[in-house]
């Protein structure tokens, strides 16, 4: 029975330690309060995508209805109003994550052609053959490709930083695989398949301090580093600049916004010594057949009529994320990480996947003698949704010697009793295949 | 019922820990890997032709969920003995059952107790499961090495 307090039922035994909620937000996210088959949802998978605050939805809504119009091209006061709140979601993104200067904000669509446009753009520019770049062993596939496709263009190789087994980064190995030859770092702030938090402060500033390099570090050498936040932007503070990252990825729909919009932040100086990675309307100084000349950063980067309204409803959950408060977000994540992880142990074999000593809200398992796809199935039965499979991280599963794993990822909107679920369901599903 | 147990019947959560022809066929005649690429799950199904063109023996090994090695387990055991073109008309029958396409209770079929699979229709998520030894089988009898529930 879910309390209405969201405080553990099973809380205050020996095992388990009580969960007291920070937050009480279920309330705010309309599907989480709808019934599935006359069951409530136990919604466990925001790490692929969370759910939307009505206030998202309603900005988004309101502006349909009584605003819309496009931006940056009409002289008419509906495009004025229009440009203002899209550019308006610049500076608040600028602000979230303390960037410089919202000139290096780029729009997107997504963490996936934030990586895209680094590789393709700053990549082909600045790579040659037997280049390095440096990415690490739990990367999302959208973290991997990219460079593979870079690599085969410029001959560049990649250079993988090992786990050890309980998924945390071995840094020691990537000090020995930095060199002169490291031009690209690549590599998540939190593994969406482990949970892992990688200490990405230190892996910018050893990569800052190689010889020769790209002049991402101070006095020109170093090599630049890029962060995937596609896992951390809506799970903890992020302060770009306290990180010296050189560019950090990241997705308007894992942070309470809509799908169809993201984010690259890049510093000004990169970003003003990139060639195009698109070209089209809205990203040119001057066209005629001779000679095309650009816009500066971050227009540069932005071809073509851009998902306006997602915009600014991702300006409405940055709104929204303020409010909430990232510092109370990171701690009732954490406390229900510790509970979940702590109920989960109670199920008869469970092995957890992923159990580094800084984790983000993610928790991975296999069940023994139960599929991942079986247990996703029949937790469903329960109201309780799951992601199973291999995260788009198979490298990741390699390394563990699983084929797939079964996920239930945690958002500031759960509390125990969904955990509880899980718990609950993972038991019945062990005595059906037992 | 509910939904899942529908799917998860007994025989198949026997099926699933105790698989028939579990086991590799040395120098098999044809052998071929079937694919399942939105889950990473792979079998490979081992095939023995004799003179009269029916499947002497039929075997499978690898990894996937309860749904398609049960799946897989129970088509070796009830194709094994048929002739090939039996066999295919058998999976043609299965293939369009799982996708819906079939009512095996309403019309004349060949399926027998394959038609414990019908329940795969109600999870679209699921049918490929049901069907990854299905198409490696077909594409062991095409010569292929390797097919994929995507074709
Ligand atoms: C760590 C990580 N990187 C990249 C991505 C890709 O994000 P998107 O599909 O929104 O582009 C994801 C999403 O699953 C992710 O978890």
């Amino acid at each position: 029975m879910p309390n209405p307090s969201g405080t553990s039922a099973a809380g205050g035994t020996a095992s388990i330690p009580a969960f007291k909620p920070v937050l009480d937000i279920k309330k705010d996210f309309p599907v989480l309060n709808r019934q599935f088959g006359g069951m409530p949802l136990h919604y466990l998978d925001s790490a692929a995508t969370t759910q939307k605050p009505l206030a998202v939805i309603e900005a988004m809504n309101t502006f349909y209805m009584e605003s819309y119009g496009t931006v940056r091209r009409g002289v008419y006061r509906l495009s004025e109003k229009a440009t203002e709140a899209y550019e308006g979601t610049r500076k608040k993104i600028a602000a979230l994550i303390n960037a410089a200067s919202e000139r290096e904000i780029i729009y997107t669509s997504g963490t996936t052609q934030s990586i895209n446009l680094v590789a393709y753009s700053y990549g082909r520019k600045f790579l040659k053959a037997g280049d390095e770049i440096i990415l690490s062993q739990i990367e999302h596939h959208a973290n991997i490709v990219p460079w593979q496709l870079i690599g085969e263009m410029t001959g560049a190789v990649i250079k993988v930083i090992p786990v050890d087994d309980t998924g945390t980064l071995i840094l020691e190995e990537y000090k020995k695989l930095l060199s002169e030859r490291t031009r690209i770092v690549a590599v998540n702030h939190i593994s969406n398949a482990l949970g892992t938090i990688n200490p990405v402060k230190e892996i910018i500033r050893l990569a800052h301090a190689v010889p020769g390099g790209t002049g991402a570090g101070p006095g020109g050498r170093g090599a630049v580093v890029l962060v995937d936040g596609a896992q951390s932007i809506a799970h903890m503070a992020v302060d770009v600049r306290d990180l010296d990252a050189d560019f950090y990825a990241f997705s308007g729909h894992k942070m309470f916004g809509p799908t169809g919009v993201g984010i690259l932040y890049g510093k000004l100086a990169l970003l003003e010594s990139m060639p195009p990675y698109q070209g089209g309307g809205d990203m040119i100084m001057k066209v005629t057949f001779e000679k095309t000349t650009y816009q500066s950063p971050p227009h540069r980067f932005e071809a073509g009529t851009p998902p306006i309204v997602e915009v600014l409803g991702l300006g409405a959950a940055v709104d929204y994320l303020k409010k909430t408060g990232l510092d109370r977000i990171a701690a009732h994540e954490h406390a229900l990480l510790e509970y979940g992880t702590a109920v989960l142990k109670e199920v008869p074999g469970l092995r957890l996947i992923g159990t580094a000593a800084e984790k983000g809200s993610i928790l991975s398992f296999t069940l023994e003698g139960v599929h991942p796809h079986d247990i996703g199935t029949l937790l469903d039965e329960d109201g309780i949704a799951i992601r199973a499979g291999h995260h788009c991280a198979q490298p990741t599963m390699d390394r563990f010697g699983v084929p797939a794993t079964a996920r239930a990822s945690i958002g500031p909107y759960n509390d125990a009793s969904d955990l509880d679920a899980l718990a609950k369901g993972l038991k019945r599903i062990g005595e059906m295949f037992r | 019922m509910s939904r899942s147990n529908e799917l998860y019947q007994q025989v198949i959560l026997d099926h699933n820990k105790n698989p028939r022809n579990y086991r590799v066929i040395p120098e098999a005649e044809l052998v071929c890997e079937g694919h399942n690429p939105l889950c990473g799950d792979h079998i490979t199904i081992y095939v023995n032709v004799d003179a009269t063109g029916a499947i002497s023996d039929l075997s499978f090994q690898g990894n996937g969920c309860a749904i398609s090695k049960a799946s897989a387990s129970m088509m070796t055991a009830y194709l094994k003995g048929k002739p090939i073109e039996e066999a295919k008309l058998i999976f043609s029958e299965f293939h369009d059952m799982v996708r819906g396409e079939f009512d095996p209770k309403s019309r004349e079929n060949h399926l027998g107790k394959l038609i414990l699979f019908e329940g795969v229709k109600e999870y679209s998520s699921r049918i490929k499961c049901a069907s990854l030894a299905w198409h490696a089988l077909m594409g062991a009898l095409e010569k292929k090495q390797s097919a994929t529930t995507e074709a």
